[in-house]
């Protein structure tokens, strides 16, 4: 019986082999090589990105079984989730605290990317790609944030799609477009729900993909220092096979993710607030998500008028201009005879972090 | 000559295709752009009645489909602004200890006037006037 199941299953690989090729992707794995460093830490933040976007689109399909995209059953449904469906609380909390710490894992993986020197020649479209992935990640918590119709995620809609209204020409059409009309209302919360389930998803896996082929193409980056201090020692870069060694640090860097998601979406339930209410005023301490604190606060400190320019479009100005200039980082973080300016690039990273931490923390406690 | 022909060709095919491309995306481009929903004209609106609001004290009442901050500063004087806050569209409140309005959104405060007091808002809000019709208290776009 034994002889017979080893030679079923030996008749079974070599079908599978025939027609799926698989000794190919054994051969790409067993020559996959992560490099191995002091900083190789780092390189489990891409991954954990990942696994944060697949809970995401899980627990979102869950969601999508009882969620009502109209301002009369929105709230209610979402209300009916968290104290009718059972566990419905847990996975709307579990959406809720993983699009929080995916983006955080992705400004992670972004900072690490920027402090290892691994954008350099020839992974500037990787960057870029990077950089499209965090500002999709960006607009589904934007849009994802509306979804319970509660008063906070309302105001938060009216600041944000004002701002993109403020724009010089394209911004009151853009408003519109966002808006579904003049003001935030009904036909916003329809589209964002289209936004949230069905554009931003596929934009999101086919930058996801292009981000994954390029990884996929040129390796891990090896940071400057690590290859010069090999190079000065004439020794080869130490490395650990992608495949299991990598792979299987990979999969408990996901696995305690999971944990930490779990525990702080079973002991922090999500809370859903006051339903919106377009006659009630903004409440006190309103504030948006922690990841748009920083330009919140920028915000609220502006003056009226800054010479014959009103202050929210000076912001807007500058964010927008901060943005092009960090996405363009590959181009400017090397000089003409191709050397990378490391200290210009850490410099900027660190200005850069010392003001989404401090705004961010203004904007919490202030 | 032949060649001079091909070229002709490429660019009669080439526009075409570019052209009808154009012709698909152009139908579901217009289709973004919600269409103008006419909104029934209010221009004054019976918001309730003046016994039940106390001096010193404000909120917010419906004008057609639009918030506006009612305010009833004293005995005799009322006040109603467009709730909307200059800055960036949220809706603002009467503090009654302050006797100001103020956006919570990005701390900007406004005078009994409408005016900026401080904070962010780049200009006053837009004001109306109230009439007090026996009990009955009117608010009406300022003509």
């Amino acid at each position: 019986m034994r002889i017979r199941l080893g030679e079923a299953s030996e008749s079974f690989r070599q079908w599978a082999e025939e027609r799926l090729g698989l000794k190919e992707v054994r051969d790409f794995l067993a020559h996959k090589k992560v490099p191995l460093h002091s900083a190789t830490i780092w390189y489990y933040f891409g991954g954990i990105t990942l696994f944060l976007f697949v809970i995401q689109v899980l627990t979102g399909i869950l969601l999508l079984l009882y969620y009502r995209p109209t301002p009369a059953e929105a709230y209610e449904s979402v209300q009916f989730i968290m104290t009718r469906v059972e566990f419905g609380w847990l996975v709307r909390s579990i959406h809720s605290w993983s699009a929080n710490l995916m983006i955080l894992s992705a400004f992670i993986h972004m900072f690490s990317v920027v402090f290892l020197h691994a954008y350099r020649r020839p992974r500037e479209v990787t960057w870029l790609s990077g950089i499209a992935l965090l500002g999709l990640s960006l607009a589904f918590g934007f849009s994802g944030y509306l979804l319970p119709w509660n008063e906070i995620s309302y105001f938060a809609t009216k600041v944000g799609t004002d701002m993109a209204a403020s724009l010089p020409w394209i911004g009151e059409p853009l408003a519109r477009f966002l808006r579904g009309g003049d003001d935030v209302g009904g036909a916003t919360l329809t589209r964002f729900f289209g936004f949230h389930v069905a554009v931003l998803p596929g934009a999101m896996t086919l930058f996801l993909l292009v981000h994954l082929a390029l990884v996929q193409k040129f390796g891990i980056s090896v940071p400057p220092k690590v290859e010069e201090a090999a190079q000065q020692n004439r020794q080869p870069l130490a490395q650990m096979p992608f495949f299991p060694n990598f792979f299987l640090r990979e999969l408990m860097a996901w696995y305690a993710a999971l944990g930490v998601l779990g525990s702080l979406a079973a002991l922090f339930p999500w809370e859903l607030g006051v339903k919106a209410d377009p006659f009630a005023p903004a409440p006190a301490g309103i504030r948006p998500e922690w990841y748009f604190l920083a330009p919140f606060y920028t915000l609220k400190l502006l003056p009226s008028h800054v010479w014959f320019i009103e202050g929210e479009l000076l912001g807007l100005m500058a964010f927008t201009l901060l943005g092009v200039f960090w996405a363009m980082l590959p181009f400017w973080a090397v000089d003409r005879q191709g050397a990378v300016r490391t200290r210009l690039v850490t410099g900027a990273g660190v200005a850069l972090l010392a003001y989404l931490g401090t705004f961010s923390a203004l904007g919490y406690w202030r | 000559m032949a060649e001079g022909r091909r070229n002709i060709l490429q660019w009669i095919l080439g526009g075409g295709f570019a052209a009808s491309i154009l012709s698909f995306v152009y139908p579901a481009i217009r289709f973004m752009n919600p269409p103008a929903v006419p909104e029934a004209a209010v221009n004054e609106a019976s918001v309730g009645s003046a016994s039940g609001w106390k001096p010193n004290s404000g909120k917010i009442v419906r004008f057609g489909s639009r918030p506006v901050l009612l305010i009833r500063a004293s005995e005799s004087e009322w006040r109603a602004y467009s709730a909307i806050c200059t800055h960036l569209n949220c809706t603002v409140q009467y503090q009654e200890a302050e006797r100001q309005i103020w956006c919570a959104c990005h701390n900007g405060f406004y005078d009994l006037n409408g005016r900026v007091v401080s904070g962010p808002p780049p200009r006053p809000l837009e004001e109306y006037t109230v009439r007090v019709r026996g009990d009955e208290v009117v608010v009406a776009r300022r003509s």
